[in-house]
């Protein structure tokens, strides 16, 4: 694309992904971010499963593995989001996911319209869907976290019964699995949002077709800081 | 700090306010769980009955039994090969086939079986052999003191004091709810204790010893109570 005449490159060569027409939108922290947490996910819901659906347990026992298996991964669930924050990167898209803007509101209420028009969900680097569903998972798991905790060591909150908290552990793990599955579902359906979170890198008429606020308020930032450090100087 | 967004573009914090109101759903749902599983559980009772599929029986706290295991497979027995042994602290180490156990004297005990899951299923019937009646055909001796339950499936393990395993609610059973025990059940034969939580009625019964002191269970070597008693709050108010 940016062919420069008289270039030393011979073309067809290594090139940095932004002039091959690729965008970053992960960083390496990031993905294991995402991955280590994913998998975790994954055994914490697997080995539910293994507990708590007849035929599953019948086929599996060992029911004390699976309970050790279960309480760790979900002990573990909040630490690769807790080292991730040890990431600038990490922590500017945290930002991106916590703030909404006004075009997320159009986004929602075109998902709620069925609009599907070009223009018609305007988003910046994480759709408001994204937004809504990070924090609430984040708080889905603090919730599952506190009560396995509550039925772990029986007597940490004496006015909670150990009975509610599984009543709580229980319904919120069905809402769990199935916003989780939602979430496979969309990673599914967009083999390029797969490719972003595998490779880092996605192309740039992909973000402009899903993320079309993305890289417009990237360039934005980029020059209002480089404005801020000229004021500096 | 390049990856900051532009300070003008920054909106209401959504992201948090998502993450705090589910946290704040979870402490209302704890602290209105004793009323909301009543109701839920209302609504399951009636569910159930028109439904055909089984479906409910997946929902969260949907009665009735949830098959629990500490292997990864058990053998079954039956009439053929299933033989309950009687030894330890005993005046005559004993043997029971499955038909000897059927010819004893049987007793029905009907109570609420509670699981320390959550889960709970309302007087259910058990019959079966007393195991005081067991302990007095072997005859316990000096120094026995508690009673040691093992399973064929080769790990689980459970104790009972002298006192407690005397006591009349106290079975070595053979059926459930008027049926022979299933082996998903524990069958053929499993213990039941009535006034305790369901872990310290072994299933897959077939080793009966008497030692001079107790010693702890499968789980209760993993952190369980001893003494599994039932305790009120987990007894549905006036039904037990």
């Amino acid at each position: 694309m940016r062919s420069t005449a008289g270039s030393t490159t011979p073309t067809g060569t290594v090139t940095r992904p932004e002039a091959a027409g690729r965008v970053r939108r992960f960083t390496t922290a990031e993905r294991w971010v995402h991955r280590t947490t994913g998998l975790l996910m994954l055994v914490c819901l697997v080995t539910a499963g293994c507990l708590y659906l007849g035929p599953l347990a019948q086929l599996v026992g060992r029911r004390h593995l699976m309970v050790t298996l279960h309480e760790w991964s979900g002990i573990l669930l909040p630490l690769p989001v807790l080292l991730g924050l040890l990431s600038p990167a990490f922590r500017a898209d945290l930002r991106r996911l916590n703030r909404f803007a006004v075009y997320d509101r159009q986004w929602l209420r075109a998902v709620r319209r069925r609009r599907h028009g070009p223009g018609a969900r305007p988003a910046g680097k994480f759709n408001a869907g994204q937004k809504l569903y990070a924090g609430w998972i984040a708080g889905a798991v603090l919730v599952m976290m506190c009560t396995g905790l509550l039925m772990w060591f029986m007597g940490l909150l004496p006015f909670v019964s150990r009975t509610s908290a599984i009543f709580v552990h229980d319904i919120l793990a069905w809402a769990i699995t199935f916003v989780v599955l939602g979430h496979l579902r969309k990673a599914l359906e967009d083999p390029e949002a797969r490719l972003g979170m595998r490779t880092g890198h996605v192309s740039r008429s992909w973000a402009e077709r899903h993320h079309s606020r993305w890289l417009g308020e990237e360039r934005a930032g980029t020059v209002s800081e480089k404005a801020e450090k000229a004021d500096k100087v | 700090m390049t990856e900051k967004p532009k300070r003008g573009s920054e909106g209401p914090p959504v992201g948090r306010r998502a993450m705090l109101g589910m946290l704040g759903a979870g402490a209302a749902g704890l602290a209105a769980a004793p009323w909301l599983q009543r109701g839920w559980e209302d609504f399951l009772a009636a569910a159930s009955q028109v439904d055909a599929t089984g479906l409910t029986g997946l929902l969260p706290d949907p009665g009735g039994f949830r098959y629990y295991s500490v292997v990864g497979s058990v053998p079954r027995k039956d009439e053929t090969n299933y033989a309950l042994r009687v030894t330890g602290l005993v005046e005559r180490a004993r043997s029971y086939t499955l038909d000897q156990l059927r010819a004893m004297p049987q007793t029905r005990v009907v109570h609420d079986v509670v699981c320390t899951d959550g889960w709970r299923v309302e007087k259910t019937p058990f019959d079966g052999v007393r195991l005081a009646d067991i302990l007095d055909d072997a005859g316990v001796r000096s120094p026995g003191a508690a009673v040691r339950f093992t399973c064929f499936d080769g790990a689980y393990s459970e104790s009972l004091t002298l006192e407690q395993a005397r006591r009349s609610d106290v079975l070595v059973a053979l059926n459930m709810q008027d049926k022979p025990i299933s082996h998903e059940h524990g069958g053929p034969v499993r213990l039941y204790v009535a006034p305790m939580y369901f872990y310290k009625s072994a299933k897959w019964l077939s080793g009966i010893s008497v030692t001079d002191k107790v010693v702890p269970g499968y789980w209760e070597e993993r952190g369980y109570a001893v003494d599994g008693w039932l305790d009120d709050a987990d007894r549905h108010g006036d039904a037990a």
